[in-house]
């Protein structure tokens, strides 16, 4: 075990101790102890960026399950380590917000600390992995930990509402994702991402490629919220907000694009991939920032711009697949597209992270954080207003920050889709930037929403909860290191793109050379002209928004995704109990009618499709008149019991049944099994007899009920005993063994009796645990009776 | 009105008696002839019953003062025994022994393991089926 696994699983070691430090030092915060954590990871893991950037990837091996080939391998590449620094860095800002956000005495801060350093950890080890089964453990980790910390306030019916949907769409996802792994382990026989890429050749004309592409991408679009499993993500914002700013911005929701950007390697090669990458993720662009406008809470806003830039992220991803069909052209506008999905992702942590302690300083200074409730905060809370200001307007993809600078460039890969004559992208690819341009007007609208509505206009104490005042200096130390980030990569976008992005770039796409350039001022071009089409029709259409907003009226509810998937739990339950409740409906006899049908169905079936029935006669003995006549008393006998009224004729006509099988045997000449039928039938009988002089006096004597059903199922099961007794008398296969028992019964066990000596000395192993089940009956008829509970019926 | 079962009652003496001896024969010849333990046992549960029929349950109790449990348990305890009795002599599990011994009285005897296996079955049987009828029987 190297430094590097201990760093992945420092976070789980340390959240042992959470509780422990929690009731040893109640008068400090917990968090200021998780801290150091984060920090000193952030900081091991910059040690590796010149390393990363300038050669192979470090790669450290940790065996784990040998027999399966699964090996704990941490890989840090620039993909891996953009993740890594992601987590840690965002991760030591959002304890630190949380410090002055959850109160120490209200909170029950070891719980939330210990989910929160297990999610740290998953995710570092999703991103650090290199072999997929470790890959996949961490992933569902981290949707552990995810349902966890949504849930945080259970005692909230939202909160436990928002965990499970989260948990149900990003588990399915999950194994879906893990049936992936496994097609892929197929084609390719190893669990290695590093190997898996170096035969991805190879497996492209599997016929399991697909459906493997498939499955993975099913995985990465319920964890990174795409249409249409966007839906748990509004709902998970009932977690506190650290968390909603942590998981449900910067990190979690991005394991999917991770997982993207990490099998484009393997995948980007097919039409597939790109198509529903780019496709699903320009819709959820699209629809996410459509349905941001329309929402009334701050978090909602914030969720609904999440999908939407993570729809915008994924897209990119796609159109950046496009680029592997091309050699020579140029390069440019191929690779852009890719580029501009890295430098976003690293933009959108830093905005996003930002906002969501913005709205959660504001939730917590004025108690509530709806927008219509809202409003006039500016004089009050300057710097808070700075900082929403500062992450708005690079949301909406304003200059000077670092929102406009991948907005442009997210532009020039739109835009420039429709050179690629790859798929059909000539033809169709118009409709993208024509989305991505009607969605970016949505944005800015959301994005000025957010800001104007909460900070601008009228003050309305008698609608808050509190007086409101600028939030201590503790809670603002993060957003303003992420605002002064957004600031600084938006002046200097070029800080960050020799040692993160271009090392990032070529982990996605290996056969590339990177060299990011990206300038602040690019001309008069069409993608400043586009964003300037933004800025006016998005300004005017805030302006007009009271007059526009029914649309969204317009859209039935009924219709609405939320709905569909409640519609579907809901019928998922009922359906299952309907359908439990109409077999399992608690009578034995219908129970009884299952296991016949299922007998007959099974043995008639096997026994005409093997062609195992026939009759063959030529074993059969001479049939002699007594036997004829015994069987006509039983079959008297039998059939008379079905048509008796009176309980106790049926129970003497069982006993003829009895005593004429015991005649049967000595007519077949088994004198032991005569004698001992005799007296067990005997004993039967009586007990028989005992039974109904106990039953109660009241219940009219009645014959049995005829039923269509009963006569059917009984017959089939006659049936087919008789057809098998038939076809396996027919089929003698080898000879019987009982010849060595008349040979060797004298000679070798000294007895005369065969059926005796067979029972106590051949095979008294079966007599010996006769006689216990004989022993056990008793012990239970006794315990039945002398034990009964004193007034219990 | 009180009833007379003398005829009933006497007979059931000289009668059980035939009938246990018959069920002890039938329990010695089993490994020759038809017969055996289990039957033997049957029988004599039968000679019990008819006892039990002719007399009630307290008289029978002082007659035969046995704890049909305790009874059922010893047959377990010679059949299980008996099995593993094999596995001393470094024979596999229920393997029987037999063969003629001397002994001081009876002389030349041919003895067989198997007999106290199914003397086991016998004690077992008896002992289950008056466990029932006796719990059955002296149910309020």
């Amino acid at each position: 075990m190297s430094l590097l696994h201990l760093a992945i699983i420092s976070p789980f070691l340390l959240a042992v101790l959470v509780p422990i430090l929690y009731k040893l030092f109640r008068k400090v915060h917990t968090g200021w102890f998780i801290l150091p954590l984060p920090l000193v990871l952030f900081v091991y893991f910059v040690s590796f960026v010149s390393a990363t950037s300038t050669s192979q990837p470090i790669i450290e091996s940790f065996t784990w399950i040998e027999a399966l080939g699964i090996e704990f391998t941490a890989k840090i590449d620039g993909l891996g380590l953009l993740f890594a620094l992601l987590i840690t860095g965002i991760g030591t800002l959002v304890i630190l917000y949380s410090i002055y956000y959850l109160s120490k005495d209200k909170e029950k801060l070891n719980t939330f600390y210990v989910y929160l350093l297990l999610f740290m950890g998953a995710m570092l080890g999703v991103v650090l992995s290199d072999n997929l089964i470790v890959l996949y453990a961490f992933w569902e980790l981290t949707s552990f930990s995810s349902f966890l910390l949504i849930g945080y306030w259970y005692d909230r019916e939202k909160s436990r509402y928002g965990a499970q949907k989260s948990m149900l769409i990003t588990v399915f996802g999950g194994l879906s994702m893990f049936g992936g792994i496994i097609l892929l382990y197929i084609m390719t026989g190893t669990f290695s991402i590093t190997e898996i890429i170096a035969q991805s050749d190879v497996i492209f004309t599997h016929p399991l490629f697909v459906p493997a592409l498939l499955c993975i991408l099913l995985g990465a679009f319920t964890k990174s919220a795409q249409f249409p499993f966007h839906i748990w993500l509004p709902d998970a914002m009932e977690a506190p907000t650290p968390v909603s700013a942590y998981l449900h911005s910067a990190t979690m929701v991005k394991a999917g694009i991770y997982l993207v950007a990490r099998m484009s390697p393997v995948f980007a090669d097919h039409a597939l991939w790109l198509w529903l990458i780019a496709g699903f993720g320009i819709v959820t662009l699209f629809w996410g920032s459509f349905s941001a406008v329309k929402q009334t809470d701050l978090k909602a806003i914030l969720a609904f711009s999440t999908i939407s830039q993570l729809g915008m992220i994924m897209s990119l991803l796609g159109i950046g697949a496009a680029a592997l069909h091309f050699d020579g052209i140029d390069d440019k506008y191929h690779t852009i597209a890719t580029t501009a999905a890295v430098f976003h992702l690293i933009n959108h942590a830093t905005f996003k992270g930002s906002l969501f302690m913005v709205v959660g300083i504001v939730d917590h200074e004025t108690g509530t954080r709806d927008i219509r409730r809202l409003g006039g905060l500016m004089q009050l809370m300057p710097i808070t207003f700075t900082l929403a200001i500062i992450g708005s307007f690079s949301m909406a993809g304003l200059p000077p920050f670092n929102g406009f600078l991948s907005k442009e460039m997210f532009f020039t890969a739109m835009t420039h889709i429709i050179d690629f004559n790859v798929f059909q992208l000539d033809t169709w690819g118009i409709l993208f930037p024509v989305i991505a341009w009607i969605a970016s007007v949505f944005t800015f609208i959301y994005s000025m929403i957010l800001v104007f509505k909460t900070f601008t206009g009228k003050l309305q104490p008698e609608k808050l909860e509190k007086k409101p005042h600028e939030a201590p200096i503790g809670m603002l130390i993060s957003p303003i290191i992420l605002a002064s980030l957004v600031i600084i990569i938006g002046f200097f976008p070029n800080i960050l793109s020799v040692n993160i992005i271009e090392p990032a770039l070529s982990a996605i796409m290996p056969e590339f050379l990177f060299e990011v350039h990206i300038s602040f001022w690019h001309g008069f071009n069409l993608e400043l002209w586009m964003t300037i089409g933004v800025i006016v029709l998005g300004t005017l259409l805030y302006l007009s928004l009271a007059k526009w907003r029914k649309i969204y009226g317009l859209f039935p509810e009924k219709l609405a995704l939320n709905k569909a998937y409640d519609h579907g739990l809901l019928f998922a339950q009922n359906g299952s109990l309907k359908m439990t409740k109409m077999y399992m409906n608690g009578s034995i006899r219908s129970y009884l009618i299952y296991i016949f049908a299922f007998f007959i169905a099974i043995l008639s079936s096997v026994l005409f499709s093997q062609n195992a029935f026939k009759i063959d006669l030529e074993h059969a003995a001479d049939v002699r008149y007594y036997e004829v006549l015994l069987v006509a008393v039983i079959v008297i006998a039998s059939v008379a019991i079905l048509f008796v009224k009176s309980r106790l004729t049926s129970v003497i006509l069982l006993g003829t049944v009895g005593y004429t099988v015991a005649l049967f045997f000595v007519n077949f000449r088994a004198p032991d099994l005569a004698l001992t039928q005799l007296v067990i039938e005997t004993i039967s009988v009586s007990l028989f007899l005992l039974c109904f002089y106990h039953l109660p006096k009241k219940r009219n004597e009645e014959r049995m009920a005829f039923k269509a059903t009963n006569l059917v199922i009984s017959i089939g099961v006659g049936a087919v005993v008789t057809l098998i007794a038939l076809s396996a008398h027919s089929t003698k296969l080898f000879e019987s063994i009982s010849q060595y028992y008349v040979e060797n019964t004298y000679t070798e066990a000294a007895g005369k009796n065969m059926v005796n000596v067979i029972l106590v000395d051949f095979r008294g192993f079966d007599t010996l645990f006769e006689i216990v089940v004989l022993a056990i009956a008793s012990i239970g008829i006794y315990a039945m009776i002398k034990l009964r509970m004193k007034g219990a019926k | 009105m009180k009833t007379n079962d003398l005829i009933l009652q006497t007979a059931t003496k000289i009668v059980l008696f035939i009938i246990v001896l018959f069920s002890i024969y039938i329990f010695f010849a089993g490994h020759y002839t038809p017969g055996g333990g289990f039957v033997g046992g049957l029988l004599t549960a039968g000679a019990i019953i008819l006892l039990l029929l002719a007399f009630d349950m307290k008289t029978v109790a002082k007659i035969l003062p046995i704890n049909y449990m305790t009874m059922t348990a010893v047959g377990l305890l010679f059949a299980i025994g008996t099995a593993a009795g094999a596995l001393l002599f470094n024979v596999p599990f229920l393997t029987h022994a037999f063969g003629d011994v001397h002994l001081p009285i009876l002389g030349e005897m041919a003895l067989h393991t198997a007999t106290i296996f199914d003397l086991g079955v016998f004690l077992v049987v008896v002992g289950v089926t008056m466990t029932i009828i006796q719990t059955i029987g002296g149910d309020e």
